[in-house]
């Protein structure tokens, strides 16, 4: 090593989570009972306060299959746009009942993921900008290597949407829909429906965060 | 003195990480975005991050060489593995989730999709995990997992690892790897590891026997630390809100 250089440490290396994510991330979902409290895809208690709904939707690789092997995470604010973190510098209170996160698993047949949470309210963007309503979004899996960051944002708030830093910072104006959620009304419950397209056609938006 | 204002994270040097298409890890080949990534300034949603309570944790969640015992003890070689998590900068990363998985002494997965002849082992899960303490150190108790053979080419064999996660205090820190053990002559022929460019970085995920920490006619000992990505502060203007 250089004498002049100071010392940083480097960031440990990503691997792929594998085919068998779910044995510690989601040891239910392996048949595998061994704690009390297991983490899961429901982010609304009784008491947590703001619109339920449920997102929803499937991954797919480069030949348009489903990937029945994938972990998903989601990353949000309360219905107020407060994080229930530490790290939150906005001064105000957060819901109580709200932690924000959950992490699910593709269905082994089918695909198909979802969460039962809030819609978040919006949150401060950069020098005093505002952000539209969205979640952070994480996906991992065999075949990839490093944990894949997009965002979700709802397709009846349009006007915030057009205003979004973020979205506005896809030079690419067609690329920034696959990022929309489309809302549907099914038996009652309000549902976003989020498909990402890892590769190819419509190739979802992925994000070095 | 006034109080500490953090600014965004470093960084991700794109470089000490595997890229996201590298044919010799095949399944990556139609699980690789062809767009590169967006690069985007950081907001309150990537530099804030979910917080546990321990309360939540069993007094066993750290102890898979007991979490899933049954009518006795698994079978293999008993171990201890421990270290501390820190950011790039060198602080100590508190209170972080660190989650872990593995296969057992045979190199066998709990896990409907693993249907290797290795023998499974009733008496081992092969789950865990625990909080990181305020100096940023972990312990975990398991046992050793065997290698197991993949399809990748025909004859492929996956070193000794066991996976493990990561939730910290940023969204931005998110991270899953492997870990290996020190002295595995399968280190050098894997394609998952080889998908990391550098020796450095590849040598960064070896545990490292930790003999003066191994205990009389019980455990043995590896050592291994993780970094982070670290937050700079800022002492002048603050654009992040």
């Amino acid at each position: 090593m250089n004498a002049w250089n100071f010392q940083e440490l480097k960031e440990t290396a990503s691997q792929t989570g594998g085919p068998y994510v779910h044995i510690g991330l989601l040891p239910k979902q392996a048949n595998i009972e061994v704690f009390d409290n297991n983490f899961n895809n429901q982010l609304v208690q009784e008491q947590t306060q703001g619109e339920r709904i449920r997102l929803e939707g499937q991954v797919f690789d480069g030949l348009g299959l489903p990937l029945r092997d994938v972990l998903i995470e989601i990353w949000q604010a309360d219905a107020n746009g407060i994080y229930p973190s530490q790290a939150d510098t906005q001064g105000k209170s957060v819901d109580p009942n709200f932690l924000g996160w959950g992490r699910t698993g593709a269905d082994f047949q089918t695909g198909f993921w979802h969460f039962n949470t809030i819609k978040p309210g919006a949150v401060p963007g950069r020098n005093g900008t505002r952000q539209a309503p969205h979640i952070a979004l994480v996906i991992f899996a065999r075949g990839i290597n490093i944990g894949l960051h997009t965002r979700v944002y709802f397709d009846d708030e349009a006007d915030a949407n057009a205003k979004d830093p973020i979205l506005n910072g896809i030079e690419w104006a067609p690329r920034r829909q696959t990022l929309i959620a489309k809302r549907i009304e099914q038996d009652g419950e309000i549902v976003y429906r989020f498909d990402i397209r890892i590769q190819g056609e419509d190739e979802t938006v992925f994000f070095d965060i | 003195m006034s109080q500490l204002i953090l600014g965004a994270y470093a960084q991700r040097n794109t470089d000490d990480h595997p890229p996201a298409y590298t044919p010799g890890y095949k399944t990556s080949v139609l699980r690789s975005p062809k767009n590169a990534l967006i690069s985007i300034a950081e907001t309150l949603t990537e530099v804030t991050a979910p917080q546990f309570s321990g309360d939540i944790f069993g007094a066993k969640d750290n102890d898979l060489i007991l979490n899933y015992a049954k009518d006795g003890l698994p079978i293999g070689e008993r171990v201890i593995v421990h270290g501390y998590v820190r950011d790039q900068f060198g602080r100590p990363v508190k209170n972080a989730l660190l989650e872990v998985w593995q296969a057992n002494a045979s190199g066998r997965y709990r896990h409907p999709n693993d249907q290797f002849i290795g023998a499974m082992d009733p008496n081992f899960g092969g789950c865990g995990r625990m909080l990181t303490d305020a100096n940023g150190y972990y312990v975990f108790r398991t046992i050793k997992p065997g290698p197991y053979p993949w399809r990748n080419r025909i004859n492929e064999w996956r070193p000794a690892h066991i996976h493990f996660s990561l939730i910290a205090d940023g969204w931005a820190q998110r991270l899953i790897s492997q870990f290996y053990f020190e002295g595995d002559t399968l280190i050098d022929s894997c394609p998952i590891l080889k998908t990391i460019p550098s020796e450095e970085q590849r040598r960064a995920l070896i545990a490292l026997e930790d003999k003066s920490n191994f205990i009389e006619s019980d455990s043995r000992c590896y050592r291994f630390d993780i970094t982070l990505r670290g937050r700079r502060a800022t002492y002048f203007e603050n654009n992040l809100t």
